[in-house]
């Protein structure tokens, strides 16, 4: 069995918000019968542009079923501006996570939603707009959704675009253009990255350190937490990061490979290239 | 809450009797079987006994048996071993319908530059035996053939098969794991080449399995590296295994007849119940050629994860070919050769008895079944 959330299975067995709602203002169908999941989501707006009613039917698993119910609970009061801003991690993190290889569900969940929203606004097509080219014919998924979902998620493996995406999960043709697409978006990130010091503006050294300690709450502690570590921020002159391991990775006798391979390099990205990390000597 | 395990094509039950005579060899007589002394000798004693058991299985000699760790083993043994007995040269014919555990070393054999064809089925699941004349005109060849399919429980012709390969001058080898315990296999009439057969299948424990091979098969060894099994699976026997699939091979064959009609009725009343109570419900698979403990049944618009996890909630053990349940996103590769339409694949479901289901385990099923089809098909959008 998969490993489900509680909120998964009670969401599943007790779905919310099941139906189509009457006079709809707004219609998204995603997904078929040939796909193994589909999901039709209505929503009427009140006098506000508020989401006041919003239902689902889904054809799926319990994990879609869940996650379409959960993504009615999430929007309902909502504008539509608001709504739009739903992204699948959302529904996944409501749900209290979902299996890797069920994510699509929450993409379905998403982009319904924004079928629903298109709809509304353009008054046109209810399903989901396949835009620009497609890649995994199986599915019917485009170089456009493959692009976002592996940006949104930050996604690097053809392995992880599957279970997002289901693109390439069928006969399997299209995996080197998955592929290739993620070389793109890594080559983007890179160059992103190595863009001159002089074009973004200086960072406040307030601003450094709250960035610094945002980045190893996100990215760092959670890593070391599941192997019992942790470690600290200690102090930042100029561009030198002076951190402490505590718990198992003060013992650890990889520490010196962790720091410079993982917290230097997750710094490097999301705060400044030119940080130079190093642990606290007692 | 009352358990009700209808998934026994996925495993069994080990029988109680199979428990009991398998113990002492755990606690007491755990010698090695090759010593030369009495501690190992005594133990040597009951896996020949065993293998006696298991040859009466199929109605053929005890020196034609060999003892694997388990079906999947047995499968890539089978035609690991014929092709390379036979050469590069030879071709491998097999079906889309085979399990992995067939499939995967073909595929691997493909990919070593061996020829390899997967023959087709018809809609109820049968295999295309014009196919399969057409295929051994082209020259020798090793042909690997399920003898029961573990999700439909269509059972081929294996009689027919068996004629046309040795015909034309194949190796026939057949994956029985499924067949085996249930359908009278007698090989002293079928002239296959090969048959696996798996013990946890039939109320023997996970881990042992065994691999007929008729004498004077070409055919090499895989597994090297000690004399055991007459050299042909090299490895310290698992003398408590052994005794337990020899024990469960015996009772299988005393009860065979007995055991598939009860399990029949059963499994006819079911289908039969659950076709009657739920609408938009179809049976895969040749209603006629069929395992009398499978059934599958696809219940439309809805889809086989979703249905698992009602029933599990309800005690029902089954399974479902549906993408979902398997991690990968397409529905299983038999009901897909079957061409079973897409309104239908993802929602099958498999139901497989065995010689302790009840009439009361099938009609809490009956009971428990149609409100959770209900159910789903309310959430559906391609139904009201």
């Amino acid at each position: 069995m998969w490993d489900y959330t509680g909120k998964v299975l009670d969401h599943f067995k007790n779905p919310r918000n099941v139906g189509v709602v009457e006079n709809p203002d707004g219609i998204g169908e995603v997904g078929s019968l040939a796909c193994g999941d589909a999901l039709k989501l209505t929503f009427k707006l009140d006098a506000e542009g508020r989401i006041a009613d919003v239902k689902f039917k889904t054809f799926g698993c319990a994990s879609a079923i869940a996650s379409s119910s959960a993504l009615t609970e999430m929007v309902k009061g909502k504008t539509l501006d608001e709504a739009a801003r739903v992204t699948n991690q959302d529904i996944a993190d409501f749900l209290g996570g979902l299996p890797e290889q069920k994510m699509h569900c929450s993409v379905m969940g998403r982009e319904a939603l924004e079928a629903a929203i298109a709809h509304y606004r353009t008054g046109k097509s209810e399903k989901k707009i396949l835009a620009g080219k497609v890649v995994c014919t199986c599915f019917g998924v485009t170089e456009e959704e493959i692009e976002r979902v592996a940006r949104d998620n930050r996604l690097t493996t053809v392995e992880q675009v599957t279970h997002y995406t289901k693109a390439g999960g069928g006969c399997g043709q299209c995996q080197p253009d998955i592929e290739e697409i993620l070389e793109k978006l890594a080559r983007e990130r890179a160059a992103e990255r190595s863009r001159p010091a002089e074009e973004t503006k200086p960072l406040t050294n307030i601003r450094k350190i709250q960035l610094i300690q945002e980045t190893l709450d996100r990215e760092i502690r959670p890593l070391l937490k599941k192997d019992g570590g942790d470690l600290e921020l200690i102090d930042v002159i100029g561009d030198r990061v002076v951190i402490a391991f505590r718990g198992m990775c003060a013992q650890c006798q990889v520490a010196e490979f962790t720091m410079k391979d993982v917290v230097e390099a997750k710094l490097r990205e999301f705060v400044s290239e030119t940080l130079v990390v190093e642990e606290e000597r007692p | 809450m009352r358990n009700v395990y209808l998934d026994n094509n996925a495993t069994t039950q080990v029988a109680p009797e199979v428990v009991e005579a398998m113990m002492p060899f755990l606690t007491e007589f755990w010698g090695n079987p090759s010593s030369m002394h009495w501690f190992g000798g005594q133990v040597a004693r009951h896996v020949e006994e065993a293998r006696a058991r298991v040859a009466a299985l199929f109605n053929v000699s005890p020196s034609e048996i060999v003892f694997t760790g388990c079906g999947t083993e047995s499968d890539n043994a089978a035609i690991r071993g014929a092709a390379d007995a036979l050469g590069p040269q030879a071709r491998i014919v097999t079906t889309r319908v085979e399990h992995p555990a067939v499939l995967a070393p073909c595929r691997r054999l493909k990919e070593m530059g061996y020829a390899v064809t997967e023959l087709g089925v018809d809609a109820s699941g049968q295999l295309d035996l014009a196919a399969l004349r057409k295929e051994l005109r082209n020259g020798p060849c090793v042909v690997s053939v399920m003898w029961a399919n573990n999700e439909t429980g269509v059972v081929f012709p294996m009689e027919e098969i068996a004629a046309m390969v040795k015909r034309a001058g194949g190796l026939l080898h057949t994956d029985a794991v499924q067949a085996a315990g249930k359908l009278p296999l007698d090989l002293s009439t079928i002239p296959v080449d090969m048959l696996s057969f798996s013990g946890h299948k039939l109320h023997a424990p996970k881990g042992v399995g065994g691999l007929f091979i008729r004498r004077q098969t070409k055919w090499t060894p895989w597994l090297l590296g000690g004399h055991q099994e007459n050299g042909r699976r090299a490895g310290t026997e698992n003398v408590p295994y052994i005794v337990a699939l020899g024990v469960a091979c015996e009772q299988a064959r005393l009860h065979m007849a007995e055991d598939a009609r009860r399990m029949a009725a059963l499994r006819d009343k079911l289908e039969q119940g659950l076709l009657a109570s739920c609408p938009d419900a179809r049976v895969n698979g040749d209603p006629v050629h069929r395992l009398p403990n499978t059934s599958n049944i696809s219940f439309q618009y809805i889809e086989g994860e979703a249905i698992l996890y009602h029933l599990s909630d309800m005690g029902v053990a089954a399974s479902s070919g549906s993408a979902c349940t398997s991690g990968s996103l397409e529905p299983s590769h038999v009901i897909r050769a079957m061409g079973v339409p897409f309104t239908a694949a993802h929602g099958s479901i498999r139901f497989s008895l065995s010689r302790y289901t009840t009439d009361e385990d099938i009609g809490h099923v009956l009971k428990n079944m149609p409100p959770i089809v209900e159910k789903l098909r309310a959430l559906s959008p391609f139904v009201g």
